[in-house]
């Protein structure tokens, strides 16, 4: 990463590319509206510390609002949590301060990391620095902005159903959505606790490796934390990535899917051929079932997750009428509604009679989806396919039609019911200008893998390095 | 797949959220066409699969039942839209109204 080179240099300081950070998020964001929260005070912290000898030596980064940093109000995009105050930090967030780096704000997101565009954000909808009359996707959408804008060189992100690898995709920048329990979610709001991942948006992979290093780990409060126990190294980081097997699934390509999207995604699969990559077609049959498998179990999780929202421990609370309404009111007023209709479907998938039909069912479902990727990852080393069927759509588009919304995700859903890694890097763009994606997915804990592979394909191509206007 | 309005204000019962007949109108029929979506999970089948309920591998280890420092009342009151005594404080629970 440039500026962490810079910085580490001496060439400059924490206090000056804090400056520089948070003087460009002032100008731009009223046009892009990616912060909930910004930190005018950060340069005046980066003046303090000496962070010169540390790995992350005062590099400036945001942090999406479902995260945790003592200091900032946290809403998690929700006026259930307005003004609220969060009293300790996140594991993620405290290991790259550790580490050096300054948080200069927090940036917006979809209501508790539900949706795919940040329109459920309650305060505020982030513009495509692309094209501010488009969404930049989500949940992470106020991250991958910043990123993409050049206003922070990284930002953390969540991932739950693909909400670092969208909006990643939708701005023309990279992104790592880790293996699940290879990040500690300690400090994250929980939606979908079996699902939620903590990674990071950069304009490179090179930009996301540094701060991807520092987060990884057993963390003793979150208990599905390990430090892995077989790192799976099998591509040389070296940058070249002769004869390694990259999977082609086929239900990856299926109708529906914009045409420019295939187009430059089976280039670039072209390009890892080029450089020396055996491509192999593959088949992961239950890909259809992650969507109706998704509904079920991430909604379950949310609705008994989003049951400490009830007007007692955080700010604030409607009616104090009786201990019900105080339940019930604080709830009904001031969730929006994509939350409430994932708290009544988890809620109505788990209530009597219809718990097996429906979680049951859902559970056992996933279990077939992770088999698929295990068969998969027997015979290749990544799979590579789009992230979603279109490119950014226009602010607006899926109105009040959740299922059209929830079709956006549908490949990037199996990653997270398998808990397997993704990584999303740029491909080109559309027609319209619009930046295209395409992810890699690997076995548990080879990151490492997708990286070399991200690193040998943007060592020969330049689509990370493109920049919109308004970065210009 | 189709909810019933009765099946809907039960579920929002469950889930302590009120909300308007015309909120629950449109739930109602948008929750109707997302299950109508999930009907599909019912095409495969499951017999002899074990269920997935989390993406860890092996069993989870236990840790050491030991005391460690926790964070401070006052920082954990906070937040609280009312607290007496270092102690969350809510309207009464015996004793409400019946509705």
């Amino acid at each position: 990463m440039k500026l962490l080179e810079e910085l580490q240099d001496g060439k400059t300081t924490s206090r000056a590319a804090t400056e520089t950070c948070v003087a460009r998020a002032r100008a731009l964001d009223s046009t892009l509206h990616a912060f909930l929260h910004l930190d005018k005070s950060a340069p005046e912290r980066a003046s303090q510390r000496d962070t010169s000898s540390l790995p992350l030596a005062g590099l400036p980064i945001a942090v999406k609002d479902v995260l945790m940093v003592e200091g900032m109000p946290a809403t998690c995009g929700s006026k259930i949590l307005e003004g609220f105050m969060p009293p300790f930090t996140a594991t993620a967030v405290k290991k790259l301060q550790d580490a050096g780096a300054i948080v200069i704000g927090k940036t917006n997101t979809d209501e508790f990391a539900m949706g795919s565009s940040t329109e459920n954000s309650a305060y505020v909808t982030t513009r495509n620095p692309w094209n501010t009359d488009r969404v930049p996707g989500g949940s992470s959408g106020g991250s991958a902005a910043a990123v993409a804008a050049g206003i922070v060189p990284a930002a953390l992100g969540t991932d739950t159903g693909g909400s670092i690898r969208q909006p990643a995709s939708y701005c023309g920048i990279s992104g790592i959505k880790p293996t699940y329990g290879r990040v500690s979610r300690y400090g994250l709001a929980a939606y979908g606790s079996s699902l939620d991942s903590v990674g990071v948006l950069g304009r490179s992979v090179d930009d996301l490796v540094p701060l991807f290093e520092q987060m990884v780990g057993k963390d003793p409060l979150d208990a599905t934390t390990v430090n892995p126990p077989d790192i799976r190294v099998s591509v040389p980081s070296d940058g070249t990535i002769n004869g390694i097997k990259i999977g082609v699934p086929a239900e990856y390509f299926v109708t529906g899917i914009q045409a420019e999207v295939e187009g430059r995604v089976r280039e670039a699969i072209g390009m890892l051929e080029t450089l020396g990559a055996e491509i192999i077609p593959i088949n992961l049959p239950h890909t259809e079932y992650a969507l109706p498998v998704y509904y079920i179990l991430a909604p379950a999780e949310a609705s008994a997750n989003l049951a400490r929202y009830d007007g007692i421990r955080y700010t604030p609370r409607e009616s104090e009428k009786s201990l019900e309404d105080v339940y019930r009111q604080t709830r009904g007023k001031r969730f929006g509604a994509e939350v409430e209709r994932r708290i009544m479907l988890g809620t109505y998938a788990l209530s009597a009679g219809y718990y097996d039909a429906y979680y049951g069912q859902a559970q056992k479902v996933r279990t077939l989806i992770r088999r698929d990727f295990e068969k998969a990852f027997e015979r290749v080393d990544a799979i590579a396919a789009p992230i979603a069927p279109t490119t950014a759509f226009e602010v607006g588009k899926h109105g009040d039609d959740p299922i059209s919304m929830y079709l956006e995700d549908i490949f990037t859903l199996p990653a997270n019911l398998a808990g397997v890694p993704g990584l999303a890097i740029p491909v080109g763009f559309d027609g319209d200008k619009m930046p295209v994606g395409m992810q890699l997915m690997g076995a548990p804990f080879s990151e490492e893998n997708l990286f070399a592979i991200g690193r040998s394909y943007q060592g020969a191509t330049d689509w990370h390095e493109m920049k919109p206007e308004i970065a210009k | 797949m189709s909810l019933k309005i009765e099946e809907v204000q039960h579920i929002a019962k469950l889930a302590k959220l009120d909300l308007s007949d015309e909120v629950l109108a449109r739930y109602r029929e948008q929750l109707s066409d997302i299950l109508a979506h999930i009907e599909k999970l019912n095409e495969l089948d499951t017999s002899g699969i074990s269920p997935m309920a989390n993406a860890v591998r092996g069993a989870s280890p236990l840790r050491a039942d030991e005391t460690r420092p926790s964070l401070p009342t006052e920082k954990l009151l906070q937040n609280a839209p009312d607290a007496e005594d270092g102690q969350f404080k809510v309207p009464a629970v015996f004793g409400e109204k019946k509705k």
